[in-house]
C-alpha cells in the first residue's frame, strides 16, 4: 500500500492538519511504510468473525434523567482563546 | 411529459428529557449562552458520555407506537466532521444499528382514503450547538447550550407522492410524539423540524431521480411550500435540458424559494465508526414489556374507543383525537358534569376551537379550563341557557368571569322557564297583535314564527324557544 | 535519606511519626530541582504539594489518616488536575489549566496523597521513548544517553531516580510496562474497565487504562487499592467489587500454571534477553510454578491491528482540539478552515499528526472495511487466543520489551521500527487483559522486564505472583548510580 503526496494532502485536509509542502513527501513515506506493515492483516481470513469494538462484553449502563449541572460558564471560558458576551468566537462562518 | 414526485422526510424530534442525552446539563430552552454547557457538552479533554435512560425509553415508546422492530442491541457511532457548533469534532449518533427499525404509519389523504407510509428507522443522537452570525467584529459566536440535547431522528421511506402527503405524514408524527409525551412539538423553538428529500421522475419510470435535500424546515406550511417549490424547480430544470444535482438546499420562507447551500465538501466523508466510549445498548424483553405497559392510548385506539364508548361519529372522534390534549379536555369535561358526549363534542369543536384559533392558542393554554367548560355544557343541556345565550356565557367565561352559573346569575342570562311568566308575556303579545292572531286562525301556520320572534325580543332571548312554541300553540288555540 | 524508600516503608514511617509529610515532600521537591536535567516533570507544584503535605500531617496527627496519607506522588501529565496545568506533553495544551479533576486524581486526593507535579510523557501518550514530548526528551537515570521508554517516560524516570516514590501512568499499548522495564520498575496495567478513564485525556478509548508505576509489586498493590473501582461517569468502567490487592500478596504459588507463548520465545528474541527471562522463570519454578508452553497464534497481527485501531480512535478523539474552546489557537486565522488547520498543525507534533492521518485514512470511505473492520475482526481472534490459553494456565509470562533502553535518537526517524518495540505489550490492550512488568536481571547494565499477562480481573493474583518473585530476588531494589548515594 503506497500513500501518494496527493493522498497525504487529502487526508491532512480531512483531519484539518496544516502540513507544509516540504513535509508532504516525508509523511507520504512514513504512512506508506506503516500501511505496508498493516497489510499483513489481509493474509488472514476473517469471514464470519464478529468485529470487536470493546475489550469487555458488557452493555451500556443508563443514567437517571436528572439535571446535576450548574452554570460554570465563567470558569470554563477562562481558558478559552476568545469569547464575547458568553459566546465562543470563531472566524465568520459562511453558510 | 408528466412527472411523478418522490418525497422522503427526516424528522428531528427533540426528546422531552430534563437533562441532555450524555450529560446532566439542563435541556431547558432559552438560557443565556453557554450557561447550560457542561464539560461534557463543551468536549473538554477527558470527558466521557453516559447515556440518559429516559431518552432510550422514549425512543422505544416511539418504536412501539409505529409497530417497529426494536433492536435488542443498538450501537452509537461517531459521525466525524469539523464545525464550530460541534465541540468534539464528531456527533454521537447511530449508524449501522439504530434503536428503532422498520415501522409504519397510516396517514389520511384529502380524498378521505388512507395510505401507509413506511418508517425506515429512528435513531438517537445528540444535537449540535448554535452559531450566531450577528456581528462580533466580523466573527461568529458559538452557543453550546443546545449541544447534547437528545434527538430522535425519524427517517421515512421515500413513499410520499406530493407535498400534501408529506404534510399529512409530518402532522401525524407530530401528533404521535406529543401523544407519547416524548417531544413538546414546539416548532418555533426547533423541537420538531424536518429535512425533506425531494426528487422527480417521469411517470412510469422505475428508478428514482436525483434528489435534493431541503434542510431544517420548521413549520407545516413551509414544508408544503418548500416541497412544491422544489418540485417545480426540478421539473423546470429538467425540461430546460438541465440535470438535478444531489445537494443540500435551504428553504427561504421570505422569498419562497430554495437555494443551494455550499455543496457539502469532500463528499461527506463522515468516517462513522462505533463510539468506543459507549457500549452497545441492550433492550431486554423485560424493558420492552414495561414500556408497552407505559404506552399511552394511541390516537387510533382512542378514536375507536370514542366511537364505541361515546357513540360519536367517525368524523367527530377523529377530530377530537387528532391531538392528545383535545381528547383529554373533552374527556375531562364530560366526566366532570356527566354531560352528553355529542353535545360536549360539538361545543369543543365549535365554540372552543374557534376561539382558540382566533387567539392562536393551543388547547393547553385555553383560558377556559375543561372544568369551567363543563359547567357551561351542563347548563346548555338542562336548558338553563339557550344555545344563543350559551355563546355569550362562553364569551364571558373566556374573559375570566368564572363558571357558568356565576356568569348566568351575574349577567342575568338565565332562560325563563317559569310557565306563568311566559304565558303572561305571550298573552300580552297576542292582545297587541290581533291581525296576526286572525291570520293564524285562518290557517297561516307560519305566522307562529312572528310571535316567537316577538317573545324572544321581549325576553331578550332568555325564553326557551321550544317552550315558547308549545305555549303559543296552546294559547292561540284556546 | 528517605527517597530510597518504598511507599510501603513511607506509609509506616509517616504513621510512626518518624518524619512528617512536609519533610518528605520538601526532600522530594528539592531532589526534583536538583535533577531537573532528567526532565521528568513538566510542571512541579511546589506550593500545592507543601499545602497538601501540611494537611496530610494534620490528618495523621488527628488519627484520621489512611495508609497512603502524606505519601507524595507524581501524576502523568495526562490526568486532569483542577487548577494545575495539564499539558499531555503537547504544545496544544501548553497553557491548559484543567477545570476539573480526573477520577484517579480525586481518589488519590481523598487518600491524602501529595501531588508533587505532573510527569513528562510522549505527546498525547503516543510513543515508546518519550522523545515525542513538546517539553523535550526525558533522560533514563540508568544511562542518561538512553531513552526511559514511553509514553509514561517521565513517570518511570522520576520513580527510578527517586524524584517521586511512586507515580500514576497510563497504558494504551505498553506505555506503563515498557518504561517500567526500561527503568527497572514494577508497573501494572489493570483490566480494561478497572480504573476510571474520566478526566484522563483520551488517546484510544477502547485501549487506554491507568495504573501505577512503582518500585515494587507491593507498592503497586497499595496504589491499585486507591485508584481502582467503579465510576458512574465512565460507561466503560466496570461495576464490580474491588479486591484488596494487598491482602493476598503472600499466598503460595505452589501449583501455579505459567504459560509461555511459543511466539514470545522465537528465534528472533535476543539471546541475552532470553537468558534473563529464562532465569526469572526458574525462580518461579522454585516457587512451585509449573511452566507450560502455549500458543498465541495471532501474536504477529497485534501490531498491525493496533496501528489501525489506536490511530482510528485517536483521529476522532483529538478532533476536539480545534482552537475554539481551549488550547492552542494559531495567530490571525484568515478563516475558519485556517483556524482549524493551523491551530492543529502547529499545536500537534509529528507523531501525533502521523497517527491522526493513519486513523483518518483507515476510517475514510472506501478503506473502512479493509482496515478498520478487518482490524476489529482480528482483534477478536487475538482475544480468543488468550481465552483459550487461560483455560490451561493462570498467568502468561515473557519479556516485556524485545530490547533494553536504546539511545536517544536511535529510532526517531523510523516510526515503524519504534512501533515494533511494542510487540509483546500490545495484545494485552487489544484483549483488555491486566498485565505487569517487573524487573529481572539486567542486560548490558540496563534494566530488563518480565511481563505477566493475567486473566480478566485477576490483578490480586498477579500482584501476589509478582510479589513472591520479589521476595526471592532483589532486582527491583537495584538503583541507578548517581541518585541514591550519600545524604540526600
Amino acid at each position: 500500500m503506497s500513500i501518494s503526496d496527493d493522498d497525504v494532502k487529502k487526508i491532512a485536509h480531512l483531519a484539518r492538519l496544516h502540513i507544509s509542502d516540504e513535509q508532504v513527501p516525508g509523511y507520504a513515506n512514513n504512512l506508506s511504510s506503516i500501511f505496508e506493515l498493516v497489510e499483513q492483516m489481509q493474509s488472514v481470513d476473517t469471514e464470519g468473525v464478529e468485529p470487536m469494538a470493546h475489550p469487555l462484553d458488557i452493555v451500556q449502563r443508563l443514567r437517571v434523567d436528572e439535571v446535576g449541572e450548574t452554570d460554570q460558564r465563567d470558569k470554563y471560558q477562562a481558558i478559552a482563546p476568545q469569547t464575547e458576551a458568553g459566546l465562543y468566537l470563531v472566524p465568520k462562518v459562511i453558510e | 411529459m408528466s412527472w411523478e414526485t418522490v418525497i422522503g422526510l427526516e424528522i428531528h424530534a427533540q426528546l422531552a428529557t430534563q437533562s441532555k442525552i450524555f450529560s446532566a446539563s439542563s435541556t431547558a430552552y432559552g438560557a443565556e449562552p453557554n450557561k447550560q454547557a457542561s464539560v461534557i457538552d463543551l468536549g473538554m479533554p477527558g470527558v466521557l458520555p453516559v447515556l440518559n435512560e429516559k431518552a432510550v425509553a422514549m425512543a422505544v415508546k416511539f418504536g412501539l407506537a409505529i409497530d417497529a422492530e426494536i433492536a435488542p442491541r443498538s450501537v452509537f457511532a461517531r459521525k466525524n466532521y469539523f464545525y464550530p457548533d460541534l465541540p468534539k469534532g464528531y456527533q454521537i449518533s447511530q449508524f449501522e444499528l439504530p434503536i428503532v427499525g422498520l415501522g409504519k404509519l397510516e396517514i389520511e389523504l384529502e380524498s378521505g382514503d388512507t395510505k401507509v407510509i413506511g418508517v425506515t428507522r429512528a435513531h438517537l443522537e445528540e444535537d449540535a450547538g448554535k452559531s450566531l452570525h450577528e456581528d462580533f467584529d466580523g466573527m461568529t459566536g458559538i452557543d453550546l447550550n443546545r449541544a447534547g440535547t437528545p434527538l430522535l431522528e425519524i427517517v421515512s421511506e421515500p413513499e410520499m407522492a406530493n407535498a400534501k402527503e408529506a404534510v399529512a405524514y409530518m402532522k401525524k408524527i407530530h401528533s404521535l410524539v406529543k401523544y407519547l409525551g416524548i417531544c413538546d412539538g414546539n416548532m418555533q423553538e426547533g423541537s420538531f423540524r424536518c429535512d425533506a428529500n425531494v426528487s422527480v421522475r417521469p411517470k412510469g419510470q422505475e428508478e428514482f431521480g436525483t434528489r435534493a435535500e431541503i434542510k431544517n424546515i420548521n413549520s407545516f406550511r413551509f414544508v408544503e411550500r418548500a416541497i412544491n417549490h422544489e418540485v417545480n424547480r426540478q421539473i423546470d430544470l429538467i425540461e430546460d435540458g438541465g440535470t438535478v444535482v444531489q445537494e443540500t438546499r435551504l428553504y427561504d420562507p421570505d422569498r419562497d424559494e430554495t437555494r443551494s447551500m455550499r455543496s457539502k465538501e469532500e463528499a461527506n466523508d463522515y468516517r462513522y465508526f462505533p463510539d468506543p466510549d459507549l457500549l452497545p445498548v441492550e433492550i431486554t424483553q423485560d424493558f420492552l414489556s414495561q414500556m408497552r405497559q407505559k404506552l399511552p392510548e394511541l390516537p387510533e385506539q382512542k378514536k375507536q374507543r370514542f366511537i364505541e364508548q361515546y357513540s360519536l361519529s367517525d368524523y367527530d372522534a377523529s377530530a377530537l383525537t387528532s391531538n392528545r390534549a383535545t381528547a383529554e379536555y373533552f374527556e375531562e369535561a364530560i366526566k366532570l358534569e356527566s354531560t352528553d358526549p355529542k353535545l360536549t363534542a360539538n361545543w369543543v369543536m365549535g365554540e372552543l376551537s374557534a376561539a382558540l384559533n382566533e387567539h392562536n392558542l393551543d388547547i393547553e393554554a385555553s383560558p377556559v379550563s375543561a372544568e369551567l367548560f363543563a359547567t357551561l355544557v351542563k347548563r346548555i343541556e338542562d336548558q338553563t341557557v339557550s344555545g344563543k345565550l350559551a355563546k355569550e356565557v362562553f364569551e364571558f367565561m373566556w374573559q375570566g368571569e368564572g363558571d357558568a352559573d356565576t356568569i348566568i346569575e351575574k349577567r342575568g342570562l338565565k332562560q325563563i322557564t317559569d310557565t306563568g311568566a311566559l304565558e303572561e308575556v305571550i298573552s300580552t303579545i297576542l292582545k297587541e297583535n290581533p291581525d296576526q292572531v286572525e291570520q293564524f286562525k285562518a290557517g297561516n301556520d307560519k305566522i307562529i314564527g312572528f310571535f316567537v320572534g316577538k317573545v324572544m325580543q321581549q325576553t331578550k332571548g332568555k325564553a326557551n324557544p321550544v317552550q315558547v312554541n308549545e305555549l303559543l300553540q296552546k294559547l292561540l288555540q284556546a | 535519606m528517605l527517597h530510597n524508600k518504598s511507599i510501603t516503608e513511607l506509609s509506616a514511617g509517616l504513621a510512626a511519626g518518624e518524619y512528617s509529610s512536609a519533610e518528605l515532600t520538601k526532600q522530594y521537591l528539592q531532589r526534583i530541582d536538583q535533577h531537573a536535567d532528567l526532565n521528568c516533570y513538566i510542571t512541579v507544584d511546589q506550593e500545592g504539594a507543601l499545602h497538601q503535605a501540611a494537611e496530610a500531617d494534620k490528618l495523621i496527627a488527628s488519627g484520621g489518616a489512611g495508609p497512603l496519607t502524606g505519601v507524595p506522588l507524581a501524576h502523568k501529565d495526562i490526568f486532569l488536575t483542577e487548577g494545575l496545568r495539564t499539558t499531555c506533553g503537547s504544545r496544544m495544551l501548553e497553557n491548559f489549566i484543567a477545570p476539573y479533576d480526573a477520577t484517579v486524581v480525586t481518589n488519590i486526593k481523598q487518600a491524602g496523597m501529595v501531588t508533587l507535579g505532573k510527569a513528562n510523557m510522549d505527546e498525547f501518550a503516543m510513543g515508546s521513548s518519550n522523545e515525542n514530548s513538546y517539553f523535550g526528551s526525558v533522560l533514563n537515570p540508568w544511562n542518561i544517553k538512553m531513552v526511559p521508554g514511553g509514553s509514561s517516560g517521565g513517570s518511570a524516570a522520576a520513580v527510578a531516580a527517586g524524584l517521586a516514590p511512586i507515580a500514576t501512568a497510563t497504558d494504551t499499548g505498553g506505555s506503563i510496562r515498557q518504561p517500567a522495564a526500561l527503568c527497572g520498575l514494577t508497573g501494572m496495567k489493570p483490566t480494561y474497565g478497572r480504573v476510571s478513564r474520566w478526566g484522563m485525556v483520551a488517546f484510544a478509548s477502547s485501549l487506554d487504562q491507568a495504573g501505577p508505576m512503582a518500585q515494587s509489586a507491593e507498592d503497586c498493590a497499595l496504589l491499585m487499592n486507591t485508584i481502582s473501582g467503579f465510576d458512574a461517569k465512565d460507561s466503560t468502567c466496570m461495576d464490580r467489587p474491588v479486591d484488596d490487592y494487598h491482602a493476598n500478596l503472600n499466598d503460595s504459588l505452589e501449583g501455579l500454571r505459567v504459560g509461555l507463548p511459543r511466539e514470545y520465545f522465537s528465534d528472533e528474541l535476543d539471546p541475552a534477553m532470553r537468558k534473563v527471562v529464562d532465569d526469572a522463570l526458574k525462580v518461579y519454578e522454585g516457587l512451585g510454578a509449573q511452566l507450560i508452553e502455549i500458543d498465541l497464534p495471532n501474536t504477529h497481527l497485534s501490531i498491525p491491528v493496533y496501528y489501525i485501531v489506536a490511530p482510528a480512535e485517536c483521529s476522532s478523539n483529538l478532533s476536539r482540539f480545534d482552537g475554539v474552546r481551549y488550547g492552542y489557537r494559531c495567530d490571525d486565522p484568515k478563516d475558519l478552515d485556517d483556524l482549524y488547520s493551523r491551530s492543529r498543525g502547529e499545536g500537534f507534533g509529528a507523531e501525533v499528526t502521523r497517527r491522526i492521518m493513519i486513523g483518518t485514512y483507515a476510517l475514510s470511505s472506501g478503506y473502512y472495511d479493509a482496515y478498520y473492520l478487518k482490524a476489529q475482526q482480528l482483534r477478536r481472534l487475538i482475544k480468543e487466543d488468550f481465552e483459550k490459553a487461560f483455560e490451561q494456565v493462570d498467568v502468561i509470562m515473557g519479556p516485556t520489551s524485545p530490547d533494553v533502553a536504546f539511545p536517544i535518537g536511535a529510532k526517531a526517524d523510523d516510526p515503524v521500527d519504534m512501533y515494533l518495540s511494542d510487540i509483546y505489550t500490545i495484545s494485552a490492550n487489544l484483549a483488555g487483559l491486566p498485565a505487569m512488568s517487573l524487573p529481572v536481571e539486567q542486560v548490558n547494565q540496563l534494566p530488563a522486564g518480565l511481563q505477566l499477562i493475567g486473566n480478566y480481573w485477576s490483578e490480586a493474583r498477579m500482584l501476589n505472583i509478582a510479589h513472591q518473585f520479589q521476595q526471592k530476588t532483589a532486582w527491583h531494589q537495584q538503583k541507578p548510580v548517581g541518585f541514591f548515594e550519600g545524604g540526600s
